[in-house]
């Protein structure tokens, strides 16, 4: 495994960025003042609290999208085997297999697009 | 990461050079970028500091760092400064994972009155087992940083397109992970070394029992996957947020998206990320389907056998071979990376609806739809 590898370039790649943006910090002049430190909003004072409302299409997108990552994920280990199951002489029986869970998968995605789920005003 | 000290340092220092290189191109790219930029748009671009104007990148990278520190009063101090350190993880740990060149062998030698080696490299930060999934993992990383900039800033346009983006992003990934699906089918296996083996050589086939040669192209995954290629090239334009698909800094709406409040080489450490994305989003294309780092007619081998033929078997020439194809790799990439700053130049913005319905309704059943002709088409011609 290469997981010492995979620690150690994200260490490094951390370490990197800290220590960059910690000379940048001491190397620029610093000038404060209260009203330069305001939150960016075109030159008004902010009215809006931060946490403003989002629409609740996002949460939507999110859930559709862990339910259909979830069943694509699946379909990695069936495409990786497919070889043996042809060397066996058992490639229909593959593909019906895998076709009967991709009916469901379509079926989801169809009913999505006719309840409107992914409909965008 | 290796057996002795020397092994250990080596690769040690190959992933930190992986990682620089990621570092460096993204100047290189800027400037490509602008001046490309300038030519398309019948103008010079950036042509004074330096030859070409090439080190006007560097002169930027002193302004970043003179730039004064600043964080806005709402900010959450930990989310505000982590996010531009996290940018830079997921690109670098994925680029790591990607074959740069064939592997080269160090002989064996004494020194310091010790015998070391013989040692195998291969030009590729670590090789993962099921490479393109742990790809596939590390990339999507990258929404957290997004997510971590646009709530820790405090301000509301950032939160805006920090959800916006996350949004695009993981909607664009359902079709990628399905090309992908596709390619790992053609190529049975999850390995980039092992997909780019399978693609040495003129293209060749087993079509219904026949073996089929085309001598004048090579055996490139292109051949194979046409619709695959073009919808990942699509998805990886929305995956690394560049024009057309660039709405989380869409700037009529939201200003500058989820680095709104930020400056200075902050916003540089976002940049860096972002072109990694680019880079690696590239390099996964060539290795997918255009034969990764091996050149059209000449397989790695052979080149091997005419370098040992010219220097004798040793160092020399596999060194010479491992970085010939390291170059041959970087010239692919570099032509990808055009495509995809002249493509920036030429398309104007979606809407945001018209990016969802794009992801979700056209490229999704498209991916699939490739993703089930691959399959009928190569069960049928391997069964009959």
């Amino acid at each position: 495994m290469p997981l010492p590898s995979v620690f150690f370039l994200a260490g490094f790649v951390t370490l990197f960025g800290f220590l960059l943006l910690f000379v940048a910090s001491k190397i620029g002049e610093v000038v404060r003042d209260r009203v330069k430190s305001e939150t960016y909003e075109c030159g008004l004072p902010v009215e809006e609290k931060v946490d403003t409302k989002i629409s609740i299409k996002f949460y939507l997108t999110a859930i559709l999208f862990i339910i259909f990552d979830i069943e694509i994920i699946f379909l990695y280990p069936w495409a990786v085997s497919l070889k043996e199951f042809l060397a066996q002489g058992l490639g229909w029986y593959s593909l019906i297999g895998v076709g009967i869970f991709l009916l469901i998968f379509i079926f989801g995605l169809w009913w999505e697009i006719k309840s409107k789920a992914l409909d965008w005003e | 990461m290796g057996a002795d000290f020397l092994e250990v340092s080596l690769n040690a220092l190959k992933l930190i050079f992986f990682f620089l290189m990621m570092v460096q191109m993204v100047p290189l790219l800027v400037w490509l970028e602008r001046r490309g930029a300038g030519f398309i748009q019948d103008r010079l671009g950036p042509n004074r500091v330096g030859p070409f104007g090439l080190t006007q990148l560097l002169a930027d990278a002193v302004k970043f760092l003179m730039k004064e520190e600043f964080i806005p009063q709402k900010a959450v101090k930990f989310l505000f400064y982590g996010a531009p350190i996290f940018a830079l993880i997921p690109a670098s740990l994925a680029l790591c994972a990607i074959p740069f060149g064939p592997k080269f062998e160090i002989p064996a030698f004494s020194f310091w009155g010790r015998h070391w080696g013989p040692y195998e490299f291969i030009l590729q930060g670590y090789e993962v087992g099921v490479g393109i999934v742990f790809i596939l993992a590390a990339a999507s990383l990258a929404v957290y940083s997004i997510l971590m900039a646009g709530w820790g800033s405090g301000n509301k346009y950032s939160l805006l397109g920090a959800i916006r983006a996350s949004s695009q992003i993981i909607s664009y990934e359902l079709a990628l992970g399905l090309t992908i699906v596709a390619v790992v089918l053609i190529y049975g296996t999850f390995s980039l070394n092992e997909m780019v083996t399978l693609q040495r050589g003129p293209l060749s086939f087993e079509f219904f029992g026949k073996m089929v040669t085309i001598d004048f192209l090579p055996n490139w995954g292109i051949f194979y996957q046409p619709i695959g290629a073009f919808l990942f090239l699509a998805a990886s334009f929305a995956e690394s947020n560049r024009l057309p698909f660039d709405l989380p800094e869409g700037e009529a709406e939201l200003v500058a998206g989820f680095h709104t409040e930020y400056g200075g080489f902050k916003m540089n450490l976002f940049f860096i990320g972002e072109y990694g994305h680019m880079i690696v989003a590239s390099a996964l294309l060539i290795t997918f389907y255009f034969g990764g780092y091996e050149l059209p007619f000449l397989t790695s081998q052979e080149l091997l056998a005419i370098y040992q033929e010219a220097f004798g078997v040793g160092l020399t020439s596999s060194l010479l071979n491992a970085l010939t194809h390291f170059a041959v790799f970087m010239f692919k990439i570099f032509i990808v990376l055009w495509i995809f700053i002249h493509v920036r130049w030429t398309l104007p913005r979606f809407r945001y609806d018209q990016l969802m319905e794009l992801g979700w309704k056209t490229m999704l059943p498209w991916a699939l739809g490739n993703l089930l002709l691959t399959a009928l088409i190569y069960v049928a011609s391997k069964t009959y």
